[in-house]
């Protein structure tokens, strides 16, 4: 349908402005996931204990609670739509793009908190070396937008089933698992203190990742969105 | 009704042959028999899955229910022959690295593959409404597909293959097969193609058989 940017831009700002007050309002998701990613940091802390794992086991610790944690909450903003029977107006009157990308930037924001509360307990709890500080915030940031770009197309397929609770993490993990086998391995690396030219091919892996899911989710949106 | 005698005969003739010939790759010895099977499987799943995604698009572009049982069917074929491929690889592999599962890079793409269409087939299973289940579906695989590269890409990078390549192609992307061992693989490989696509009909058979049932009873 013809639009211009601009108002894509500001419908999808409005989406996303009404999803953050709603969520302000409940903190259901964001109570949901930092409880989660809490519960599992402490299974970890008190069964490995906080002597010095290698950098690989804490690397794939590490990635196995922001998963799902992430996956704990990230269907919700689909799913409340549906819930709350809101699906329907929100189909007449704004267009599915604006839509996706609301959503997608809502789930950017939850994740980005969940990263910024759950790193640091998980830098606490286990000792892990912090030289590489910015690094790993890079690799991090890169790892979030690959996580939503793909998750958020399937938040909005499972939101539409009639069974959601464990759906949604079967049917992300075969979609995730590239980008968390390098993302294991680049925190790793981080954490064994290499420089940034080192892990360039799993950064631009990463861009690459989020890029791709991003436009190929836009693409598929409207036909999840509108069937 | 000829065709389906030549090709229990032609069957026939390949499992004779590939038993009864000196055995494909003279390092590997006689488990590398399993070639004549294990890659037309691993060939017929691939064609299966890449059939799958075609019709899912084509589901989408003409909202077919028909597009919908082709795209389910051939997803379903493929996961048998996924199923199949797996085993054979991992009885070989048994044979010649010594245990049957070790995430080769092939095991675990073919691994990610079979996860893929499970989570294909759980979401089919969690959606009761038929257009709506076929419009998600054909979302979930096409948007599958699209990791497929970068599976290519990531896999190799973190452990080296053991799998033989050699006994295909050389460097060059020559066949290296000698004229009877090649002969047995592509008919084995044809006849294979040709098991396939006669399931497939009969899968379309059978959809239709159900649609006109339902037909009457209502």
């Amino acid at each position: 349908m013809p639009q211009s940017s601009f108002g894509l831009i500001s419908k999808a700002a409005a989406v996303y402005a009404k999803d953050l007050r709603l969520e302000l309002r409940t903190k259901y998701a964001l109570n949901a996931i930092l409880m989660f990613g809490i519960t599992t940091l402490t299974v970890v802390s008190f069964s490995v204990g906080q002597s010095g794992l290698p950098p690989k086991l804490l690397s794939a610790l590490f990635w196995i609670v922001m998963f799902f944690s992430a996956m704990s909450g990230l269907a919700q903003v689909f799913i409340r739509e549906e819930e709350a029977g809101t699906a329907l107006a929100m189909k007449l009157t704004a267009d599915p793009d604006a839509i996706y990308w609301g959503k997608l930037g809502f789930n950017l924001t939850l994740l980005s908190i969940m990263t910024v509360i759950i790193t640091p307990i998980f830098f606490v709890f286990t000792d892990a070396p912090t030289d590489n500080v910015l690094l790993f915030v890079l690799v991090l940031f890169l790892g979030m937008l690959g996580l939503c770009g793909a998750t958020t197309i399937i938040a909005a397929i499972i939101a539409r089933a009639s069974v959601k609770g464990a759906l949604f993490a079967v049917l992300s993990f075969p979609l995730l698992l590239p980008l968390l086998l390098v993302l294991v391995k680049a925190t790793e690396r981080v954490l064994l203190g290499v420089s940034f030219s080192s892990i360039a091919i799993e950064l631009q892996f990463l861009v690459a990742f989020a890029v791709v899911m991003v436009v190929g989710s836009v693409m598929l949106f409207k036909f999840v969105w509108l069937d | 009704m000829w065709w389906k005698w030549s090709l229990f005969v032609a069957m026939g003739l390949v499992i004779v042959f590939s038993f009864t010939t000196p055995a494909p790759q003279q390092q590997i010895g006689e488990a590398s028999r399993v070639f004549y099977y294990h890659i037309p499987q691993a060939w017929i799943c691939v064609l299966a899955f890449m059939m799958s995604m075609i019709f899912s698009i084509r589901y989408l572009k003409n909202r077919s229910m028909e597009e919908d049982d082709r795209a389910s069917d051939a997803a379903r074929l493929g996961f048998i022959f996924c199923i199949l491929a797996t085993v054979t690889g991992s009885i070989f592999a048994k044979v010649t690295w010594g245990s049957f599962w070790n995430w080769d890079p092939r095991e675990t793409s073919i691994f990610i593959l079979l996860l893929i269409y499970g989570a294909y087939f759980a979401l089919r299973g969690a959606i009761e409404v038929e257009e709506r289940r076929a419009a998600l579906s054909a979302v979930y695989s096409i948007f599958a597909f699209i990791t497929v590269p970068f599976l290519i890409f990531v896999i190799p990078r973190i452990t080296p293959s053991l799998h033989p390549e050699d006994s295909i192609v050389d460097e060059n992307l020559k066949f290296t097969m000698g004229p009877v061992v090649r002969t047995i693989f592509f008919a084995s490989l044809a006849l294979f193609s040709v098991i396939y696509f006669w399931m497939f009909t009969l899968a379309r058979r059978v959809r239709i058989l159900e649609r006109k049932g339902m037909e009457i009873e209502e």
